[in-house]
């Protein structure tokens, strides 16, 4: 008999602010330990916690990029639990009526696309940061990261396979990233994902679901998926039950452990903070905000189809972020003559050999400008594209411009003199007006030849051979 | 009601004696049977008070303005070393 898996996930996203979620605190990352608390944010008797204005505005941005309702009245609860990096014993969180509600996501699969449900978006705060290792039966806490606003994205048990919910992450941390609302940086621990992980029988209702934790890159989230799937279906085809339990993911040894025990039952006690009066927001605050959404990716995608004629392929590869976006918007712009072949040697080759380097479009040594430069000698054939594959090498060795390699090289193509004297009498046969006209004194259209010519003969002739020819030639129909 | 003294105290992380909880039991059930004498008010069709004072929460703008006051905040604090909090083992 089949199994159907059932995923739902729980992103938590750190909301990109300049200060925390409650008080006056910075949120700037890998500050001194402790240098950037205060009383409130250090759960000292007597504080009031006041909500960051930003950190509500960026998660109704989110909620509107999702589709989803925004609630003019929202509520903060708090959540009780002990641990050490939880200074105040509870965490502010929204529980009853959260800010944002009902949205979805739209994700490629094998099977095209796919609606993914979004639960709820809620704000709460993040908790100090523990450390363990190498240390002798004490644990070191650091608070700067208590109180750090906090997105938490909850989907709908909509995915039914690892892919699938990476396909939704992915997708979501690109969303996450055009909008600008969190540095979604998962290194840094600022797009942290949990797994609810389930099997059945496909038709039957929803299987028992093990939380899944520790998942912080993509690779791993599937990793931990897969395998609990496979320990789910085992367990079950042994005559075993799945116990609803929190799992923790050990990359070194590719399995999921269980907490239990450790955890015990969580009893959360949620309850209103009666330090946070009801969160309102106007309409008019609701349109305000959505009338400043950015470009998302899938508009981004779709113009690049219909303004630069890409493949969905090559739009897709340079919507992926809003920093390579920008490099080839300015890299079309640069070379506006063919914007597929730009898209060809940013997609094919410039980020191909940026993977190699380790590095990323931001600090990429070939700029936009510079990489345009490259591609004008393709397409005033001064060089092949063959031998500009060659350039583009050197360019990133030396981070010099084309035209100085190909100097320093030899690779320019021999220019000829008649030729360019042939191509400029065909010009000025085909423009007697014009050519009238520049002898009567209008000085202007020398420029208009010079473009001419060049068009003629594709940008190979030397320009200032051009302009000395044309003056000469011109001079002889006076 | 009956309350569970152990799981009670469990969350709130507090260490009871035998004794201690065999006293407890009743004072903190009476207590309970008290509150839940508010059960018995008919709330149908009353919302919900999320709120004593009908006033919405007033925001703060996204501007630093506190500054490191380690020193000062963390003279309280039982143990400290190079700056961070030091605390009984927490086991992951």
């Amino acid at each position: 008999m089949s199994w159907e898996v059932v995923i739902g996930l729980e992103v938590h996203c750190q909301i990109n602010t300049d200060t925390k979620a409650f008080c006056g605190c910075s949120t700037a990352f890998g500050a001194e330990p402790n240098t950037q608390t205060c009383p409130v944010c250090l759960g000292m008797p007597g504080q009031l916690p006041v909500l960051n204005v930003l950190a509500a505005e960026k998660t109704v941005l989110t909620g509107l990029a999702i589709h989803a309702d925004i609630n003019l009245e929202s509520k903060f609860d708090r959540k009780n639990y002990f641990y050490p990096d939880l200074p105040k014993g509870y965490q502010i969180s929204q529980f009853a009526v959260p800010l944002v509600e009902r949205g979805h996501l739209n994700i490629p699969t094998a099977d095209g696309e796919k609606r993914i449900g979004i639960t709820r978006i809620h704000m709460e705060e993040d908790a100090g940061k523990s450390m363990h290792e190498g240390l002798d039966g004490v644990s070191h806490i650091d608070l700067n990261r208590s109180g750090v606003p906090l997105m938490e994205i909850v989907s709908e048990p909509d995915m039914r396979s690892s892919d699938e919910a990476v396909s939704y992450l992915k997708q979501l941390h690109q969303l996450i990233r055009f909008l600008d609302v969190s540095g979604a940086d998962m290194e840094k621990g600022q797009f942290r994902c949990d797994a609810n992980v389930s099997v059945r029988h496909p038709g039957e209702p929803f299987g028992t679901r093990a939380e899944l934790k520790n998942l912080n890159s993509f690779r791993f989230i599937k990793q931990a998926i897969d395998f609990e799937v496979i320990r789910q279906i085992e367990l079950i085809e042994d005559g075993g039950k799945v116990v609803q339990e929190t799992r923790l993911y050990d990359s070194v040894k590719g399995e999921t452990r269980s907490m239990r025990g450790k955890e015990e039952a969580h009893d959360y006690r949620y309850f209103p903070e009666p330090d946070l009066p009801p969160l309102r927001i106007s309409q008019q605050e609701v349109d305000s905000i959505r009338a400043g959404m950015p470009e998302l990716p899938e508009q981004l995608r779709q113009r690049f189809e219909t303004e630069f004629g890409l493949s969905p392929y090559d739009a897709n590869v340079l919507s992926q972020t809003r920093e390579l976006a920008d490099y080839y918007e300015s890299l079309a712009a640069a070379h506006p003559a063919d914007p597929k072949r730009a898209a060809n040697w940013l997609a094919n080759e410039l980020l191909g050999r940026l993977k190699e380097a380790g590095k990323d479009i931001a600090d990429s040594p070939i700029s936009a400008h510079a990489l345009a430069g490259l591609l004008a000698r393709i397409a005033d054939d001064t060089i092949s594209g063959k031998i500009a594959k060659d350039v583009l090498d050197a360019m990133m060795l030396s981070g010099k411009d084309a035209d100085t390699i190909i100097e320093e090289k030899g690779l320019k193509q021999v220019t000829d003199s008649g030729a360019i004297d042939g191509i400029i009498e065909e010009i000025l046969d085909a423009n007697p007006e014009q050519v009238q006209g520049y002898l009567d004194g209008k000085d202007r259209l020398f420029g208009f030849f010079v473009g001419q010519v060049m068009k003629a003969s594709r940008g190979k002739a030397n320009p200032a051979m051009v302009n000395d020819r044309l003056k000469e030639l011109l001079a002889k129909r006076g | 009601m009956d309350i569970d003294v152990r799981k009670t105290a469990m969350l709130a992380r507090i260490a009871l004696t035998d004794a201690e909880a065999a006293e407890l039991q009743p004072q903190l059930s009476s207590i309970l049977g008290y509150i839940e004498t508010l059960s018995e008010v008919n709330t149908e069709g009353v919302e919900a008070t999320a709120h004593p004072h009908d006033t919405a929460m007033p925001l703060r703008a996204n501007v630093v303005t506190n500054s490191n006051r380690r020193d000062a905040l963390q003279a309280v604090a039982p143990k400290i070393e190079s700056g961070l909090y030091v605390v009984p083992k927490v086991i992951e």
